[in-house]
């Protein structure tokens, strides 16, 4: 994780060859043998599977189950691995054309409910390139007392420190509290 | 080396108490009022047991310390903030009679750092402060020997007190009242936790680490600091969803000082438990370094006071 560069030798961003990482997320039916058949296609055109992120527990408004793949290709081969996903019958429901995306989760604490969450959330994507992945709720105390939630963001690769400031000052606005990921090192 | 122990609390204690296991030997021991002095060696044993049955340490006056016959001044009075007097006078005292000093006070290299620094070009004596960092973990010792200006970045955790809430916190699904309540009856958090929960004990020291990142520059104003106290159980269990957990962690770099509740991998290395501490030395050719340890207590923080001794009896 991190926005700095991907040290030399990783299998990063770029490799020898102009291999280059992309994450594609998936809907698939909860049906055995549906993943599999959904990787198939990646391997025949040369992509090379790197990381399968499965979110159990997680449910598309479809009912169907989202999963992430992160795979190294020459750029040229991207194309052919989406399209060939698609004629499988797989639904891509992104596909990462652009640089390597970051994941990143942020913990807010405060009266999220009363200072309208989704007026927070919709602050965040509107003035931000981070898109709201998911959300989890925590309000043991009821909606009136401090809650917590934390928010997945999808962001462009070294855009985090400005998406983070603009977390920030919209969270300052509203008093609430901002638990940031720890960036950088091998955190 | 001969030395004179200012501070008579639990470091000062175990300095007086280890220097003899070290190879060195106490001439002066003082707390605020009182103090025992011998140019031959004092009677360890015994200042320490009359501090213990709440006697005064000595008959001699403090201030007399400063003419006796010492090799290093060994400061280990309470860090104070803004001015850090009196160790700030302590510190050009000795350096002035060109004696080594060794802190464990941190109040000198995290608030008047550059007059330190020019204090000591103008001495004989040499100025160590590893104790200020992380007790027995060697920290400012490894900054030294990558250089400070191979190091990109320090991190880690390096307030006990804030790091045992967290944890309880997180494992018991507790709330963050309710485990300061149970760590001030363990002893761990103090009757006013205030300096550690609200950040500013990691700030100083994380201070004290961009000073040396950056030769100085850095005072605890400088920093940007934030604490736990707002942090609810429910935060914790949200962040156990993700596999993460959260850390009162510093960060010093050349640009700044931070301190704050942050995001960490459950398993990663930051994620230190209990009262453990942890730092984290990013270095430009060598990837992250990381030493963990007790960061707090008198015989380990005592080490790093006599690991610094036996640095300037070497040279």
């Amino acid at each position: 994780m991190g926005d700095e560069p991907t040290p030399p030798g990783d299998l990063g961003t770029e490799a020898d060859g102009g291999v280059r990482t992309y994450t594609v997320r998936l809907e698939l039916v909860d049906e055995p043998g549906e993943l599999l058949a959904a990787l198939a296609p990646i391997a025949e055109n040369g992509g090379n599977l790197m990381s399968i992120h499965h979110e159990r527990g997680n449910i598309t408004p479809r009912g169907h189950i989202p999963v992430e793949v992160d795979l190294g290709c020459p750029p040229d081969r991207f194309d052919d691995i989406v399209a060939a996903l698609r004629e499988t019958g797989v639904n891509v429901i992104q596909a990462g054309a652009e640089r390597y995306g970051e994941e990143i989760s942020v913990v807010l604490v405060g009266h999220l409910i009363e200072t309208d969450l989704s007026d927070t959330l919709l602050a965040i994507e509107n003035e931000t390139s981070a898109a709201v992945l998911d959300l989890s709720l925590s309000a043991p105390q009821g909606t009136g007392d401090i809650s917590s939630a934390r928010v997945r963001l999808a962001i462009d690769s070294g855009r985090s420190e400005a998406v983070f400031e603009t977390i920030r000052s919209v969270s300052e606005e509203k008093d609430l509290t901002v638990v940031e990921p720890l960036l950088g090192g091998d955190a | 080396m001969r030395l004179a122990i200012l501070g008579a609390g639990d470091v000062g204690r175990s300095v007086a108490d280890l220097a003899g296991e070290y190879g060195h030997e106490v001439v002066a021991l003082a707390d605020s009022t009182n103090a025992v002095i011998d140019d031959d060696g004092i009677d360890v044993e015994g200042a320490l047991q009359r501090k213990r049955s709440g006697e005064p340490v000595g008959v001699d006056d403090p201030d007399d310390v400063f003419e006796g016959e010492y090799d290093v001044l060994v400061e280990a009075t309470p860090t104070t903030l803004g001015d850090a007097e009196p160790g700030f006078s302590h510190v050009e005292r000795a350096l002035e009679a060109d004696r080594h000093v060794v802190l464990a006070n941190k109040g000198p290299v995290a608030e008047r750092y550059e007059e330190v620094r020019a204090l000591e070009a103008d001495s004989e004596g040499s100025v160590r402060f590893e104790a200020t960092v992380g007790g027995a973990i060697p920290a400012l010792s490894t900054v030294e020997d990558c250089m400070p200006e191979n190091v990109t970045a320090v991190r880690g955790v390096l307030n006990g007190t804030a790091n045992f809430i967290l944890t309880r916190m997180a494992a018991e699904g507790l709330d963050y009242e309710h485990v300061l309540a149970e760590a001030q009856d363990l002893g761990v958090a103090e009757a006013d936790p205030t300096f550690d929960v609200d950040g500013t004990d990691a700030a100083l020291k994380f201070v004290i680490l961009a000073n040396v990142l950056s030769d100085g520059g850095f005072a605890l104003e400088d920093a940007e600091v934030e604490g736990i106290q707002n942090i609810p159980g429910s935060a914790l269990n949200l962040a156990a969803e993700d596999g993460r957990t959260i850390r009162l962690i510093g960060e010093a770099t050349r640009e700044g000082v931070r301190v704050g509740p942050r995001l960490v991998p459950e398993n990663g290395p930051l994620a230190v438990t209990g009262t453990r501490n942890i730092i984290q030395i990013e270095t430009r050719n060598a990837g992250s370094l990381h030493s963990s340890g007790r960061g707090a207590g008198g015989p380990e923080t005592a080490t790093a006071v006599l690991s610094d001794v036996n640095r300037l009896a070497d040279h």
